[in-house]
């Protein structure tokens, strides 16, 4: 359990080493999100259309380890932007990982690129 | 800066740091607490929700980062050893010592294990940690590997009763051991014992009264019990709840005063024998006696952080131990003293055998004030019973009307929560009264119950007093003119029944165009899945239009299961089907490896298909004549059939041919929640038409309706609408009351709560549909009439177009398939491996 979580660092737009390319912006349903996979990692990447941005974080989630948060529901908390995990509707923050519901848990998020309708995820690796 | 230590990272021991660290001195003092367990602190007294949907995560009482925040040092798998008063100083197991200005003992308490022959046998369990219900997770499923079944409590009392459930829960066959001959014995009589035995036993849980055990048998672990009257019971488990000891044996080792039968010697400052020691929760002897209940413990925290910051407050000279039992499927409360009877008592109680309700209280003499009673069956005046006598309120002249309730359909006698004084404790747990709950509002400081609850904490113990903090805010608002609106969610300042005239009048089809005009942010995952609902119950918009506003089951038509994988339900109506379909059902499980059951739903379930596979399966089935049967949707389910006149020699009527006909009319029709029907053929009601949200029973000369009955967890019987209705008339008024529904329910309301909230009634309902009193049932017809001519199998549609297949991918980038996703195997088939 341990090992699935560590995999999933977050990683600042400063520190990214790799920007890897996932798809064009209309392989991702406007104002939703699908998964990509890079190396051994599964991330959910989210066409936020209505706010203009794109965000990406870890696609399992933290409660039951399960790789399902790119089928979450989007919205946003008092403006700040969240996901909705579709197993329990546990809600975590796109902008840093946190849990909205006052939980201990927290999810690695991704910066994304959008460069002439190509999306890219920066990576450290 | 004084240095306060504390003992014990329990919840009263939580509750001191928080309430410390709130006082407006707090930066006088630094805090360093240990504690024993290997977690912060968390929520024992719903520690068995840790066997359902919470994780040990969940039930913290604030997260790690809490303590970091608040400058709280936490040291967790920390025992402490000794005191050494004379030096104030501690000494950890691993002897390291650190020096305290003030300490607080909050050590609790452990289980009590009688001394019986045997009780250190393999198998024998206590229930009081998250580490103890591991244990005895992992050996049940070690014994139900090997086919032993059977696991009992020792001790038939609030603790006992609830390990039961959860042994229950974990498959077992369980039984409860009680020594004495009533069951809750310090909180019921014997009338409300047996009622509640009788309930018990239901469940499918073996009470033995009046039996003590003398010796556990068995090899390595326990086999059996035997009693001593000479019978036995086979047993593979026991969990041992025969109440609690006092973990005093720190204080006791280092001269601290300790009572004779246990427990840390307390006075009303909670100071204990030596200078700056204090001494607080379940571990405190206070007034001769020791307090297995939170709420006291957090009286006594407060106590001791007041004297502590340089107040006065006291505690109580009486403790209030009035308790509710929670989580066994039936409710059971008891207050103040609930057994009292002497020449200054009045004893009143009703009992009613059939419905299984008990209800005893204990009045003084002269009818003006209740000093205790019982509730079992139905303890749902419990929160006003309490209120009245926590605060001495005087009684209403009858007093039996306050247990008799409300006769022939008038409010309550007791009156409303307003009518309480200001001092009224509400919330017993946080010690929160009426007047900081109203006076929050009046001064504005909050205006909703989510507010009272951030700002007071109310409703976050026990949650019992819920019902009664919302009424409060509720009827504040009111009193302050404010318009007590229920709005959808921060997004909509709009009822669901506004916004679908909304929508409709201005004729919006899209969830963005809806928000733009009436709505403000970016949508959330309450609003979303409404506003698709209202879509759909609009237009019979398929879930494939808008897909990212639909609830995730319905965005991928199928229910995601534990592991993300989903289940398949294709539409069987009535529960009729051909061999040739149920063959290719068959061979279609067969060829994707999936799980198959046979649903309460009267049709067939198959789980465990990834993502991908999804719309392979559905074009198998849809080519052999299969279609959508919505068991993802907030939609039509079954409309569930007996076999009826044409086979059995009871039936009145076609009862198949009818489910059938009314399953396919209303077929994909979405609505504020799930709808279910049955028809039966006689009024055997083999189909159990009276459980659903509207049923039919054959009967001499045509029809009987029933509307607005669900089983689930709040089962209510249907109510009779119409009698001896002929099959077009039938549908007539089967159209008007669900589309009447599907326009004015809230959001998530089934039909039952949908009519026990409608003004009038069952009597306003049949105005409306049989009498038409609103001329609108033409209309109703027509709306229904559009719906059921647009209807479309959604997952034909899917499969049809490409564009809309993209969604059934589980990576964008790839073809691979979720690599995280494992089974174990389950008699001849599979199921997901447990969670981690
Ligand atoms: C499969 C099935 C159990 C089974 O193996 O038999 C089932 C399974 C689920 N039920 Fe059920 N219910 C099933 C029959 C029932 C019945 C029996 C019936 O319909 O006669 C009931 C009681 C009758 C009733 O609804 O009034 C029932 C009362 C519930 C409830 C409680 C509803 C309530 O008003 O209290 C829920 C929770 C909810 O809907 O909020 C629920 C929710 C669920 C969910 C959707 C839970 C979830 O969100 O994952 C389960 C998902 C099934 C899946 O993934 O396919 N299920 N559920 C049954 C499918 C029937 C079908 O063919 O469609
Ligand atoms: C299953 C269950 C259901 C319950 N339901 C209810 C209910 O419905 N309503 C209700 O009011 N109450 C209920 N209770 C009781 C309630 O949980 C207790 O009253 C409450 O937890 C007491 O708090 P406490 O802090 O005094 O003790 P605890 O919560 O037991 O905390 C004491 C802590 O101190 C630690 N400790 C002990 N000795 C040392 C040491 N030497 N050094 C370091 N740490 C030490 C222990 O490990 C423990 O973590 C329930 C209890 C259980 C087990
Ligand atoms: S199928 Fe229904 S009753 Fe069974 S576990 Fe799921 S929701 Fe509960
Ligand atoms: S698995 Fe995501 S909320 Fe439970």
């Amino acid at each position: 359990m341990e090992q699935i979580l560590q995999q999933y660092q977050s990683v600042a737009s400063t520190k990214v080493m790799t920007w890897f390319h996932v798809g064009k912006i209309n392989d991702f349903p406007e104002n939703g999100g699908a998964c990509i996979k890079y190396k051994a990692k599964q991330i959910a990447v989210y066409n936020f259309t209505r706010k203009s941005k794109w965000y990406a974080c870890q696609n399992v989630c933290p409660h039951k380890m399960e790789m399902v948060l790119s089928r979450g529901m989007i919205g946003d908390l008092s403006g700040t932007p969240k996901v909705a995990c579709p197993l329990h509707k546990k809600t975590f923050s796109l902008e840093n990982g946190e849990n909205l519901n006052g939980d201990d848990y927290k999810i690695a998020t991704y910066p994304v690129k959008i460069e002439n309708e190509n999306v890219y995820i920066g990576f450290t690796d | 800066m004084k240095k306060v230590i504390v003992i014990g990272n329990g919840m009263v021991g939580y509750k001191f740091c928080e309430k410390l660290v709130n006082k407006a001195n707090s930066t006088d003092f630094s805090i360093e607490v240990f504690g024993e367990e290997p977690r912060p602190a968390y929520d024992r007294v719903h520690l068995s929700e840790y066997f359902g949907d919470k994780s040990a995560n969940e039930l913290l009482l604030a997260p790690s980062k809490w303590y970091l925040e608040n400058n709280i040092k936490l040291h967790t798998s920390s025992l402490i050893s000794s005191i050494d008063p004379s030096k104030k100083e501690i000494k950890t197991y691993k002897n390291e010592s650190f020096t305290y200005d003030y300490l607080v003992i909050v050590t609790g308490s452990s289980p009590f294990i009688p001394p019986i022959k045997g009780v250190e046998k393999k198998g024998v369990f206590v229930y009081r940690t998250l580490e103890d219900l591991d244990a005895m997770k992992s050996y049940a499923s070690k014994l139900k590997s090997e086919g032993k079944i059977e696991a009992a409590v020792l001790g038939g009392g609030l603790l006992g009763l609830e390990a039961a459930n959860a042994a229950k829960e974990l498959g077992m066959n369980t039984h409860v051991i009680e020594f004495a001959p009533r069951l809750m014995p310090r909180q019921l009589d014997l009338p409300a014992s047996n009622l509640l035995k009788q309930k018990v036993e239901a469940m499918n849980i073996q009470v033995h009264l009046e039996k003590a055990t003398s010796e556990i048998l068995g090899e390595n672990g326990i086999e059996s019990m035997a009693f001593n009257d000479n019978s036995s019971l086979k047993v593979d488990m026991l969990i041992i709840s025969a109440g609690i000891r006092p973990r005093d044996e720190l204080a006791r080792n280092s001269g601290i005063k300790i009572g004779e039968r246990g427990g840390i010697w307390v006075n009303n400052k909670m100071q204990t024998s030596e200078k700056d020691i204090y001494a607080i929760g379940e571990v405190a002897l206070y007034n001769d006696g020791i307090y297995g209940l939170v709420a006291p413990g957090y009286d006594m925290a407060n106590v001791a952080v007041e004297q502590i910051t340089g107040g006065d407050l006291t505690m109580a000279p009486s403790i209030d131990m009035s308790t509710q039992l929670k989580l066994i499927g039936t409710e059971v409360a008891s207050f103040g003293d609930p057994f009292i009877e002497n020449d200054e008592v009045a004893v009143i109680s009703f009992e009613n055998k059939h419905k299984g309700i008990y209800k005893r209280i204990n009045v003084t003499k002269d009818g003006k004030k209740l000093l205790g009673g019982i509730l079992v069956g139905d303890a749902s005046d419990y929160n006003t019973l309490f209120q009245l006598y926590i605060n001495a309120m005087k009684l209403p002249e009858n007093p039996e009307d306050l247990i008799l309730g409300a006769r022939g359909g008038e409010a309550s006698s007791v009156g409303s929560v307003m009518d309480f004084p200001d001092s009224a404790q509400i919330c017993s747990c946080e010690s929160v009264s009426k007047g900081a709950i109203c006076g929050m509002i009046q001064d504005e400081t909050c205006c909703s119950v989510s507010d009272v609850v951030k700002n007071t904490k109310a409703t976050t113990g026990c949650g019992g007093c819920k019902p009664m903090v919302v009424d409060l805010v509720n009827e504040s608002l009111k009193a302050l003119g404010k318009e007590v609106k229920e709005t959808l969610c921060e997004h909509f300042s709009y009822n669901r029944q506004e916004l679908y005239d909304l929508i409709k009048i201005n004729k919006i089809t899209t969830f963005n165009e809806a928000l733009n005009l009436f709505g403000k942010g970016n949508g959330c995952e309450t609003c979303k899945p409404a506003l698709a609902s209202l879509f759909a119950s609009i237009y019979m918009e398929t879930a494939n239009r808008q897909i990212t506003i639909q609830d995730s089951n319905d965005r991928f038509l199928a229910n995601i299961q534990r592991n993300g994988t989903y289940s398949i339900v294709p539409r069987v109506p009535g529960g009729e089907i051909t061999p040739e379909k149920l063959m290719v059902l068959g061979s279609v499980a067969k060829k994707y490896d999936l799980y198959t059951k046979i649903t309460g739903g009267q049709r067939i379930d198959l789980f465990g298909a990834e993502l991908h596979e999804l719309p392979l399966i559905w074009k198998e089935l849809i080519d052999a004549g299969f279609e959508s049967g919505h068991a993802y949707g907030k939609s039509l389910r079954t409309v569930k059939s007996c076999v009826g006149s044409t086979w059995c020699r009871y039936g009145m009527h076609e009862s198949v041919s009818f489910a059938i006909e009314i399953e396919n009319r209303y077929r994909g029709l979405r609505s504020p929640h799930k709808l279910k029907g049955g028809v039966s053929g006689c009024i055997r009601e083999c189909a159990e038409a009276r459980g659903k949200d509207f049923g039919l029973i054959a009967v001499e000369g045509g029809w009987n309706l029933y509307v607005c009955g669900n089983g689930g967890a709040t089962p209510k019987h249907a109510i009779l609408l119409a009698e001896q209705l002929d099959d077009e008339t039938c549908i007539k008024y089967l159209d008007r009351f669900l589309m009447f529904y599907i326009r004015t329910a809230a959001p998530l309301t089934r039909t039952a709560p949908w009519l026990e909230k409608l003004d009038g009634g069952i009597e306003y309902l049949k105005k409306v549909v049989i009498e038409d009193c609103l001329g609108i049932a033409e209309e109703l017809e027509k709306e229904m009439q559009g719906l059921v001519n647009q209807y479309e199998c959604e997952w034909k549609q899917a499969i049809e177009d490409p564009e809309m297949m993209k969604r059934f991918k589980h990576f964008v980038n790839s073809n691979d398939t979720d690599n995280n996703i494992e089974y174990v195997p389950l008699r001849e088939q599979k199921m997901p491996k447990a969670w981690r």
